[in-house]
């Protein structure tokens, strides 16, 4: 048993912070999140082209670097502490997994490679105002001649109006829950589908709507069998959620970081305030929050490797997607409040960068399940199986 | 990062838990799950007869050297024996302070004389140890020791005054480590010598503290000319701090598996009365429930992280410095958790006139949970100062 980085996984994770640290600068995120495409189209190409990040875990196969989840952990969280402004968890946590889970070798051939080259991707699949679950899919899709059509609605797409490549979840007219769900990949310059940014209190991630009107796909834009979807979608969203939660526990860092950093600096009746009880036992608690947040997240990212790999303890994967996002999700919106908080006043400017992990912090937390929707789904395996 | 234990290993834990399963029944049954936390009064004479049991299949003391007996097992190894030990309903040890701390310490620190003399009594499961550290003016402040150590030179002997206070199983126990002043104009840490004192004798007396659950798990000791052979002290006079704090750093997280098990038999059977009392069809109680179970699946990463991360500068890992505030503040929550799903039950006691159920005792005294060992409070203080460089408190 060895549950910490290995030396090659410790240098990834370096060179993230190193890289990061320097582009993903707190003036470099303003200035990418006050547009509405919402990325850098130089910093996108430097990570994609140069460092291939996207291609992490892709296998080498498809052009990519055939690293583990573990690596992808690594450097989502990096990411999160610098809340870098760039379609990566909606290309390799919702897109590539999909592809990954659901693709055909020729889809993966094709779109994989074309990730790894530096195209971007994302992945719709819920309506207005739905919850991230099976029911969510209201989007249609019908047979006709070789092919299908589909048609509807959604919203909350991660950066949907800048994606090269779209996964769409649709499903047989008339089928409800988990049956007649399937998921199409194509481009998003396919004729019948129209996009459009959704201004987002969260400025750093962006969202879209994307609507559907008599799109005509080919059969083999369909991934895997028709109307049996579902298993796959659910275990790659359980996969962008173990993304997601490794995401969190870089914002939770970040948010105890920057606080322990300005009251060690604030001097309030002749004493640094770090200095007071008050406010080292909410340090103390946010740097808990964050290991724990840490522990859960690398977890999942270990059972996510064997669930990629078909390992033995693959079959744990919604269990340990569920902890994770139930946990990092709560985690760093504790810190990030905290954080606020322990800033006072200038915690509420927009000035300091505090605000903008409060603001991520919650958005995180939304995205693919708050924490009581993860509690739920473990409660009904703890408590609604078996005999009484 | 790699999950799985090494085939040695997992063969290592099949011959732990066949050994178990072999020799943890007929006259042990009644005593598995017993003697835990909280339940440390319970069949005393049965679980030292076990000790030995346990000793005679090398089952003491496995992390020691094999010099002192032991088994030089590996980290892994004593984690898997703590786990399986649990799981298998091992009862509560009454040899674990010789074990884990005073055996190490010896160890570490000892005279090769006291070495001799103390640790085979440990290792074969017949002479138990308390551990007299805390007073009633030293309990976070714990350098704040009062107790006098006075070398006679008529006598030869120590002679120890004082009052030692919390001494978990001090009314069956032949032996009390203590710490107390050798200089009696010192102050704080510096001036403490570390003494190796017999309970047997007339200088020492042992009285119970009640607690809130009727049970008396700790005592009080009064030293009044208590005395020690002149070669019974631990180091020199003057280092008795120095033996105090690395015997409280020889335990490094090896039980706290077994100790989460213990909590899952807790949640189980929390879970058991939710679905059979309808508190399974609560949505807040459902939410708790799950919440309790994330908590506890999350404490097990935290250890699996301590475990793997061998700081080489021997300073503990921030995972390891949240481990006592983590665990304490889950299992005094799942103490609430448990009398609110068992409602209007929760306040019937089955036995007259206070026989506690188990739930009910571990409710109570999980509220200890978060006090001793240093309080949360101590806890965010050392997280605050020593993990994220955080000014130090005033000390006087």
């Amino acid at each position: 048993m060895e549950f910490r980085f290995t030396e090659e996984q410790q240098m990834i994770r370096d060179t993230a912070e190193a890289f990061l640290s320097e582009v993903s600068t707190a003036a470099a995120v303003r200035e990418a999140m006050a547009t509405e495409r919402g990325y850098s189209d130089a910093l996108w190409q430097q990570i994609s082209e140069e460092l291939m990040w996207p291609a992490l875990h892709i296998p080498e196969a498809f052009g990519g670097l055939g690293l583990g989840f573990v690596e992808l952990a690594a450097m989502q969280e990096q990411m999160g502490r610098t809340l870098l402004c760039a379609p990566f968890l909606s290309t390799v946590g919702f897109a590539v997994n999909a592809l990954l889970v659901a693709g055909s070798e020729a889809q993966q051939t094709a779109y994989l490679g074309d990730i790894a080259a530096g195209k971007t991707a994302t992945l719709a699949f819920m309506a207005p105002g739905s919850r991230p679950d099976a029911d969510a899919i209201q989007a249609t899709c019908r047979s006709e001649g070789d092919g299908f059509v589909l048609d509807g609605e959604y919203r909350y797409v991660l950066d949907g109006h800048t994606a090269d490549i779209l996964v769409l979840a649709a499903r047989a007219p008339g089928s409800a829950g988990t049956e007649g769900v399937s998921l199409f990949v194509l481009p998003a310059s396919t004729a019948g589908i129209s996009r459009e940014w959704l201004p987002t209190m969260d400025q750093t991630r962006k969202q879209a709507r994307i609507v559907l009107e008599n799109v005509q796909v080919e059969r083999s834009a369909c991934m895997g069998e028709p109307g049996q979807a579902w298993p796959a979608l659910a275990k790659t969203l359980d996969l962008a959620t173990i993304a997601l939660a490794a995401e969190q526990v870089g914002v939770a860092q970040q948010a105890l970081d920057s606080s322990v950093a300005y009251t060690t600096e604030r001097v309030q009746f002749g004493r640094t305030i770090a200095s007071y009880q008050a406010i080292k036992h909410k340090a103390a608690d946010m740097m808990l929050k964050v290991e724990a947040a840490r522990s859960a997240a690398y977890y999942a990212a270990c059972i996510a490797d064997e669930a990629l790999a078909g390992g033995p303890l693959g079959s744990g994967l919604a269990e340990a997607a569920s902890i994770a996002k139930a946990y990092c999700s709560e985690a760093a919106f504790f810190n990030a409040g905290c954080g606020i908080q322990l800033h006072g006043g200038v915690g509420i400017t927009s000035e300091y960068d505090i605000q903008l992990y409060f603001k991520r912090a919650k958005s995180a937390e939304t995205l693919l399940g708050d924490a009581a929707w993860h509690r739920e789904r473990l409660a009904q395996q703890l408590l609604d199986g078996g005999e009484a | 990062m790699k999950l799985s234990f090494s085939p040695e290993d997992e063969r290592f834990r099949e011959e732990v838990a066949i050994w178990l399963a072999d020799n943890l029944c007929g006259e042990f049954e009644p005593i598995r799950f017993r003697g835990g936390p909280g339940d440390e009064h319970s069949f005393v004479e049965e679980r030292k007869a076990w000790e030995q049991k346990l000793a005679e299949g090398g089952w003491t003391c496995i992390g020691w050297p094999k010099q002192y007996g032991g088994r030089a097992a590996s980290v892994e190894q004593q984690v898997i024996f703590n786990e399986e030990y649990a799981r298998a309903g091992g009862p509560g040890r009454m040899g674990h302070i010789g074990e884990t701390l005073m055996g190490p310490t010896l160890i570490a620190f000892g005279s090769e004389a006291q070495r001799e003399r103390y640790l085979p009594g440990i290792r074969a499961g017949r002479e138990f140890w308390c551990q007299g550290y805390s007073e009633p003016s030293a309990g976070s402040d714990l350098a704040n020791v009062k107790s006098r150590a006075r070398l006679n030179e008529g006598t030869g002997q120590w002679q120890i005054n004082g009052q030692k206070v919390w001494t978990s199983l001090a009314h069956e126990s032949q032996y009390v480590f203590v710490i107390a002043r050798t200089d009696p104009d010192s102050s704080a840490h510096k001036g403490l010598g570390f003494f190796l004192v017999a309970m047997d004798q007339p200088g020492v007396t042992v009285r119970p503290i009640e607690q809130l659950t009727g049970t008396s798990e700790f005592n009080e000791v009064f030293f009044d000319d208590a005395v020690c052979a002149a070669d019974d002290i631990v180091g020199a006079p003057g280092e008795g701090w120095k033996v105090a704090m690395g015997l409280l750093g020889f335990e490094r997280g090896v039980s706290t598996l077994g100790q989460q098990m213990l909590f899952q038999n807790e949640l189980d059977e929390i879970v058991r009365v939710a679905k059979a009392n309808g508190a399974a069809c609560d949505p807040a109680l459902r939410q708790r429930i799950a919440e309790a179970h994330i908590g506890l699946r999350i404490m097990r990463f935290n250890s699996m992280r301590m475990l793997s991360g061998g700081g080489d500068d021997g300073s503990l890992q921030k995972e390891a410095m949240i481990y006592k505030l983590y665990w304490s503040s889950w299992h005094r929550n799942l103490g609430k958790l448990a009398m609110d799903v068992l409602g209007a039950e929760s306040e019937i006691v089955p036995e007259a006139p206070y026989g506690l159920s188990r739930l009910q005792s571990m409710y109570l005294f999980t509220r200890a949970d978060t006090i001793y060992g240093g309080t949360n409070q101590i806890q965010r203080n050392i997280i605050a100062e020593r993990a994220l460089g955080m000014p130090r408190e005033p000390r006087g």
